[in-house]
């Protein structure tokens, strides 16, 4: 059967068992569990109200414990075991990926991609959104650097290795080294500054992201406030700096995490752009050279993935839990 | 804000020209990649694609076999038009260039300029003019190939199709591209019902254990992909899904849900109690009420959210590597572009635009379409 066919089967099968699913338990709880006539009618309708949610729910608690909540603790399990799975070794993956000059290369760079990228993207994207929001084409401006927010990351990398490219005919920043005489380079292989070139790309796709939120943020400050500060004769930049940026602190913060958990994912670019070569490996791309080879480390760094992004988990549950209330 | 006190003429001009030069900034990558799939292989590597729309001079070797040799006061003479020779016959068939230099050696294919006499190191005497007629004189008879003429032409900007053309047929980007479309459209799709129901669970059915229930969906938001991929693999190869569009699916599905509920229940918690609480009054059932008011109001969050799911699994490379079977019949796009052509057409700068082009065309025209959509489901998933 052609890949196509079994797709249009599946959304027939997917969509139709989902309705099936729900149309048909919500009549079983009613007619047949907990008849809603006859002598216990109301106790029964008490107690099918109390199952209901549950029938709403499973689909969805079934998908996310098997493809979210196991893979925790089973990839923490796998980990425990050697390459072919068969002995348990402990903490042996772990204490082999810390023993190991590659791992505190792939760490080390995580850092700094973890530092900057976030940094850089809120940056612009504030700056961006600041410019562009009493600009009569200002729509039109955001429009354009939000694009590359639909571009994948690995079209992205193919952008950015012609601007990178070591040709002055093809690339643009050795076309510009030719301008004023110097020797073509190959930005990529450049010690240290590479991981740089790498984080750009991603700082390109995000600025617009950040830029969205923060405009919005901005446009939802109280004019009172910015005209009071005005008339005290704040120029525009302290207006900026000392009423704007403070009243959206919290939206900075958001954007900030965000740009955050989604540096820790990304390994298309790296992966693309030198394959974890000339030392730019981070952690996502270390983890897919084991995946198919050697599952115990694979897992392992997985599992490290896991533990940084942590704190900003609980950070985000605790927050939620605040608005709840 | 523009008449207001304190906004100066000259911060304004400022203000648009550094928009105006982030804008470019922002583009010239993309605009790059756009006019480079269009341009001739040759024109790629002769000449950068900000000078595209510019004559690039390239070089060229052929024979002066256009004309029959000719005895002339004891010299053979070919005359005749470069254009015409056999070797390049083919590059000048659309329009023909100017000569601005020749040579009769391959490592100095400019060494006379066009019209001035150059003699080769046998004593041949050539001149070749700008408009392409030539003159070949040589002391001894030529044999049956003529001899070796180097030149090099302006020739006219060309943009073509041959990229995309070659991407779409012998390359396989073709296929590549359903393989996409065949992963992302039941991905895009299945999970909205489910995690539609949920969300309308976590909003607006009392249970104990609600809270708990919200608080681990977006703790799940975060949690990394990695992690799944080695223990879902192995338990899809056991319950015999395998590697497979239909294991791709359900992946998709499972990393798709937590977003989905998040903004779905974020969105239905805001619609008006009123509707809900008459609905019941009047003794709608909850089935009801979410198939015929919960789930029309949510429109604009379903279409965020589809809109997400769809850019998302159209892009995704991670996923595909490990979900789908690793042989050339079921790659989807990114994976064709990062494993294969970055490799077997590696140098082929023309080939590789055209395909990443292919490749973002569809996730392009969608954001344009529908960038309310994507702004408003950003919103509502990150500010609250």
């Amino acid at each position: 059967m052609s890949p196509l066919l079994q797709g249009v089967l599946t959304i027939i099968i997917g969509v139709g068992g989902c309705i099936g699913y729900f149309y048909f338990s919500n009549i079983l709880l009613d007619k047949v569990f907990f008849p809603d006539s006859g002598k216990n009618a109301a106790r029964n309708i008490t107690r099918a109200n109390r199952v209901r949610p549950w029938l709403f729910l499973f689909p969805a608690m079934f998908a996310l414990s098997l493809y979210l909540v196991y893979p925790v603790v089973g990839s923490f399990w796998r980990s425990l075991f050697n390459r072919s799975g068969d002995e348990f070794i402990g903490l042996g993956n772990y204490m082999g990926l810390l023993d190991s000059p590659d791992f505190h290369t792939a760490f080390f760079n995580n850092l700094l991609w973890v530092v900057f990228v976030p940094a850089a993207s809120t940056l612009f994207g504030l700056l961006a959104a600041q410019l562009t929001d009493r600009l009569s084409w200002g729509g039109i401006a955001k429009s354009l650097i939000f694009m590359p927010m639909a571009i994948s990351f690995v079209g992205a990398s193919l952008i950015w290795k012609f601007v990178y490219a070591v040709d002055p005919d093809i690339g643009l920043i050795n076309a510009l080294r030719d301008f004023f005489g110097m020797e073509p380079l190959d930005v990529l292989q450049l010690a240290f500054w590479n991981n740089f070139f790498l984080m750009v790309i991603l700082v390109w796709i995000q600025t617009g992201f950040a830029m969205v939120i923060l405009s919005a943020a901005l446009r939802g400050i109280p004019e009172e406030t910015i005209e009071a500060a005005i008339l005290d004769g704040a120029g525009p930049f302290a207006v900026f700096m000392k009423i704007k940026v403070p009243q959206i602190m919290g939206t900075i913060v958001v954007v900030w995490t965000t740009i955050t958990i989604l540096v820790l994912k990304v390994f298309d670019i790296v992966y693309t752009m030198t394959g974890g070569n000339f030392g730019t490996e981070i952690l996502p791309s270390y983890m897919m050279s084991f995946m198919f080879r050697d599952d115990g480390r694979a897992t392992a760094v997985a599992f490290v993935i896991m533990l940084v992004v942590l704190p900003v988990m609980i950070w985000n549950i605790m927050q939620a839990r605040k608005e709840m209330k | 804000m523009d008449n207001m006190a304190g906004q100066k003429s000259g911060l304004v001009i400022a203000t648009n020209l550094s928009v105006i030069f982030m804008v470019v900034l922002w583009l010239i990558p993309t605009v790059g990649l756009l006019v480079s799939s269009f341009r001739d292989r040759d024109q790629i590597s002769a000449s950068g694609w900000w000078q595209a729309p510019f004559s690039v001079e390239l070089a060229f070797r052929t024979r002066a076999d256009d004309g029959e040799p000719q005895l002339i006061d004891g010299r053979y003479v070919i005359e005749g038009n470069i254009f015409e020779t056999e070797e390049v016959q083919e590059a000048f068939a659309e329009g023909e260039g100017t000569i601005t230099a020749f040579g009769t050696r391959g490592a100095e294919p400019g060494q006379f300029p066009a019209g001035t006499e150059g003699e080769t190191r046998d004593g041949d005497l050539v001149t070749i003019n700008p408009d392409g007629t030539y003159i070949y004189s040589t002391a001894e008879e030529p044999g049956r190939r003529a001899p070796r003429i180097y030149f090099q032409a302006d020739t006219p900007a060309e943009f073509t199709l041959f990229n995309y053309r070659t991407i779409l047929g012998s390359a396989g980007m073709d296929r590549a591209f359903i393989n996409t479309l065949t992963v992302t459209i039941p991905a895009t799709i299945i999970p909205i019902l489910i995690a539609a129901f949920a969300a309308y669970a976590l909003a607006w059915m009392q249970f104990p254990g609600r809270g708990i229930l919200i608080a681990a969906v977006v703790g799940l938001l975060v949690v990394p992909l990695q992690l799944a991929l080695v223990p879902l693999l192995k338990l899809h190869n056991e319950i015999g899904i395998g590697q497979s569009f239909l294991g791709i699916w359900l992946a998709h599905t499972g990393f798709g849900l937590p977003l989905a509920i998040y903004l779905l229940r974020n969105y239905m918690v805001g619609l008006p109690r009123d509707i809900i609480e008459s609905a019941k009054v009047d003794g709608a059932t909850d089935f009801q009420i979410f198939t015929k008011i919960i789930l029309p109001l949510s429109f604009p969050a379903l279409a965020s959210f589809a809109i997400f799911q769809f850019l998302w699994t159209w892009n995704d490379l991670l996923v595909a590597k490990v979900f789908l079977p690793s042989n050339s019949e079921s790659w989807v796009m990114t994976v064709k572009i990062a494993d294969d052509l970055l490799g077997s057409r590696g140098g082929d700068w023309g080939i590789l635009a055209a395909a990443a082009f292919i490749s973002i065309a569809v996730p392009l025209i969608v954001f344009f379409a529908m960038q309310k959509y994507l702004v408003r489901g950003l919103l509502a998933g990150s500010v609250k």
